[in-house]
């Protein structure tokens, strides 16, 4: 880009113009709405992917449009026309007239109840930010401390172009393109996303976190993330944001991967707070995702979930347990209110010897909302001793909501040993008073009732997480009582 | 302090309450007893502000103050405090975080900054020891899987916590050994002041001879019908309530 002059820029509106019929620069980077293998193509090379990529978005597009949409699970919604969305969009420029001041006030208050940065909260809108130096070298620094320790953390996109033996090796092996119709989907138009590889025997100095946040701005609608943890490493994966943001983008599909080879140890956290709707359950994201790791000899995986945003959500964050002695974890509180619908749960394949899994997720509704635990144990036949332990707890407001439990075990071999509990509980009037007259107010008494309940799994979070999500809780379920 | 004027109050179509009168000074200490049903916890839970229960007519005044229109909470950043007959459960609430909470929270109404943590550790510590419970107790959940004794002990201690100007005690001798009855009326007596007032609801006589009553009030079918020292509750567990009820007929 270094000798760009302005007759390139010339030629490039010139062709663009004719290709897209577009005039301005802000649109000339967001391609015409449909998917035909052209976009597909197009996609692929407007990231200057290599031949083996493109080919390999081709072949899911081709899966893709032999698939149909699943209905199996229970939420019920509008069915998106995939020929209505645009397939790639430039990541927004920062608009350097833009000032707090212009971003929706209410969004503001509620940075503010999150103890969301300055900084960050800039980030999220798209607005310059004053101390660019500050949020620069911090990321230099973090990039400093991984490179030392051979860790490459970067967007997906980049890891295409430098690392491609490690992406070709290990893109689509936990989920394979055809997987589901969403991964599918996905796999031919990803925009971007990304890729951490720990080298053999590294602990991960810290949590994947802040960095994370600050270059999160903009990953796009179909993301896609790969992580591989080399023998004997270890690393703790933080995604997403507690800060709400106000998505345009209605459909969601992303596909996360994880691979934790022999020893190896993953703990991959969420906290999902996209757009839910307003009351009356008009708007709200559509969030489909297929994430799933897999385990080779003595490693763990752990997905840790707090889910509160979006208008659907389906997802299944899962572990395949191939290696002997392996683990899988899964940690998750859904809650949902006004109209949103959840049908999320996790699927634990044990395939090893002496392979134990545990389950706990803690699903709260509000309003008219649904909320649906979905979960697989398979146990195969040469799983010897195979342990699986779940509980699946369901809190309910008032009287309009619904929370569903749909666990399948499927087990082939008889010296396993699977547990399975439930509850459903409601929040008591009883216990709101008893609060209130200890000088509780209601909103108040209901957070305390519902970080309770959900505290086994809010204790498995990273701890500068934990704290943000506890009131991520409060505020998702603010005016749900009354 | 405590001014309970004509008070009528019913659930449903049901009166339970038909005018009752109290007054309760600063340092004083009244029982209220009455057989099954008389209303007594109805009373308690009104004074608290619970919503099921209409009030029809009277009023209740704290400090010339009157409580009617007044959420229960907003009751409580006042000074009202009631240990419930019944406390709930709270799964996955510690008793330490629940009532470092309501304490905040009454600061916070009272325009006062939250306590120090330093500070909130040393008067549970405090507190504690006066009713005898274990620290270890005090990380449990509040009152799941609690014993009967256990659970009354964690309302006083939650009184002496909060410093409430005006305590309702229901029936906090039910589910009491001996051992944990004295302790508990140990631990009221201690914080006893002239600067509040503690009303003692019970069916029987026994508490009383732990917390000494300045008066005893015979609660009866939604009324108050008889008033006097302590001696009158030493006659009610004598001669049961029959006596007051042939009264009232005759």
């Amino acid at each position: 880009m270094s000798k760009y002059t302005e007759d390139d820029l010339k030629i490039e509106l010139e062709t663009k113009e004719y290709e897209y019929g577009f005039y301005t620069e802000l649109e000339a980077d967001t391609f015409p709405i449909g998917l035909n293998e052209d976009i597909v193509r197009a996609i692929s090379l407007r990231k200057e992917e290599p031949q083996w990529m493109t080919d390999w978005r081709i072949e899911a597009f081709r899966a893709w449009q032999e698939m149909t949409e699943p209905e199996w699970a229970n939420v019920h919604y509008a069915k998106p026309d995939f020929q209505a969305i645009s397939y790639y969009s430039a990541p927004k420029a920062v608009d350097p007239n833009k000032t707090l001041d212009d971003v929706d006030p209410e969004l503001l208050e509620m940075y503010k109840k999150l103890g969301i940065s300055v900084d960050e909260q800039k980030m999220m809108n798209n607005v310059a930010m004053d101390i660019v130096v500050d949020s620069v070298s911090v990321a230099t620094t973090f990039k400093k401390t991984l490179g030392e320790k051979g860790i490459i953390f970067m967007s997906i996109s980049e890891a295409i172009k430098e690392h491609p033996e490690l992406v070709r090796k290990y893109l689509g092996t936990v989920v394979p393109q055809k997987d589901n119709f969403y991964a599918a989907l996905n796999s031919a138009v990803f925009s971007d996303g990304s890729f951490c590889y720990i080298p053999k025997g590294v602990r991960c100095p810290m949590e994947l976190s802040t960095y994370f946040r600050i270059n999160q701005a903009g990953t796009g609608q179909f993301e896609r993330t790969l992580l591989v943890a080399d023998a004997g490493s270890y690393v703790s994966y933080l995604e997403g944001c507690t800060a709400p943001s106000r998505d345009e983008n209605q459909l969601h599909a992303a596909v996360v991967e994880l691979i934790a080879l022999e020893d190896a140890e993953i703990k991959y956290s969420t906290v999902q707070n996209w757009y839910p709707g307003n009351k009356e359950g008009k708007g709200g994201v559509y969030n489909f995702v297929t994430k799933r790791g897999i385990c080779e000899n003595n490693a763990k995986i752990s997905w840790t979930q707090v889910e509160t945003g979006s208008a659907v959500t389906w997802k299944y964050p899962s572990v395949i347990l191939k290696g002997d002695n392996s683990v899988g974890e899964f940690y998750s509180i859904a809650v949902t209110n006004n109209f949103q619908q959840a049908d999320t749960g996790t699927k634990m394949i044990h395939l090893g010897k002496n392979t134990k899994s545990t389950i706990i997720s803690k699903g709260i509704s509000a309003g008219r909302s649904q909320n649906s635990y979905r979960g697989l144990v398979q146990i195969s036949p040469r799983a010897e001793n195979a342990r699986n332990f779940s509980q699946c707890d369901s809190l309910l407001m008032g009287n309009n909501c619904g929370a569903h439990t749909f666990p399948y075990i499927e087990s082939k071999n008889p010296s396993a040993k699977i547990e399975h509990e439930a509850t459903t509980s409601k929040i008591g009037e009883d216990q709101v008073f008893y609060c209130n007259q200890r000088g509780i107010p209601t909103e108040k008494a209901i957070a305390l009732i519902v970080n309770g309940f959900s505290k086994d799994v809010l204790n498995k979070l990273p701890m500068e997480f934990a704290v943000e999500a506890q009131k991520l809780l409060e505020i998702s379920l603010e005016g749900s009582v009354g | 302090m405590l001014s309970i004027k004509n008070l009528h109050a019913s659930i449903g179509d049901k009166e339970i309450l038909k005018g009752i009168n109290l007054e309760v000074k600063a340092g004083e200490v009244h029982a209220i007893m009455g057989p099954n049903g008389a209303g007594k916890s109805t009373l308690a839970s009104i004074v608290a502000g619970n919503e099921n229960y209409d009030v029809t007519s009277g009023e209740i005044i704290l400090d010339g103050e009157d409580l009617s229109e007044l959420a229960p909470e907003e009751r409580a950043h006042k000074g009202v405090f009631l240990s419930f007959q019944y406390p709930v459960e709270i799964p996955g609430v510690s008793v330490t975080n629940f009532i470092r909470t309501a304490i905040n929270e009454t600061r916070k109404a009272n325009g006062q900054d939250e306590m120090p943590a330093n500070e909130m550790l040393k008067v549970i510590r405090e507190k504690s020891e006066l009713l005898e419970i274990d620290r270890k107790f005090l990380s449990r959940s509040l009152n799941e899987g609690f014993s009967g004794g256990e659970k009354k002990r964690n309302e006083i201690f939650q009184m002496a916590m909060l410093e409430p100007k005006i305590a309702i005690l229901d029936e906090t001798d039910s589910g009491l050994d001996i051992d944990a009855l004295r302790i508990v009326a140990n631990g009221v007596n201690k914080l006893k002041s002239d600067k509040n007032a503690v009303v003692v609801i019970t069916h029987y006589q026994r508490l009383l001879d732990y917390i000494v009553p300045d008066y005893v009030h015979v609660l009866l079918n939604g009324k108050i019908v008889k008033s006097g020292d302590a001696s009158l509750a030493l006659e009610l567990e004598e001669k049961g309530y029959d006596w007051i009820k042939q009264e009232q007929e005759a």
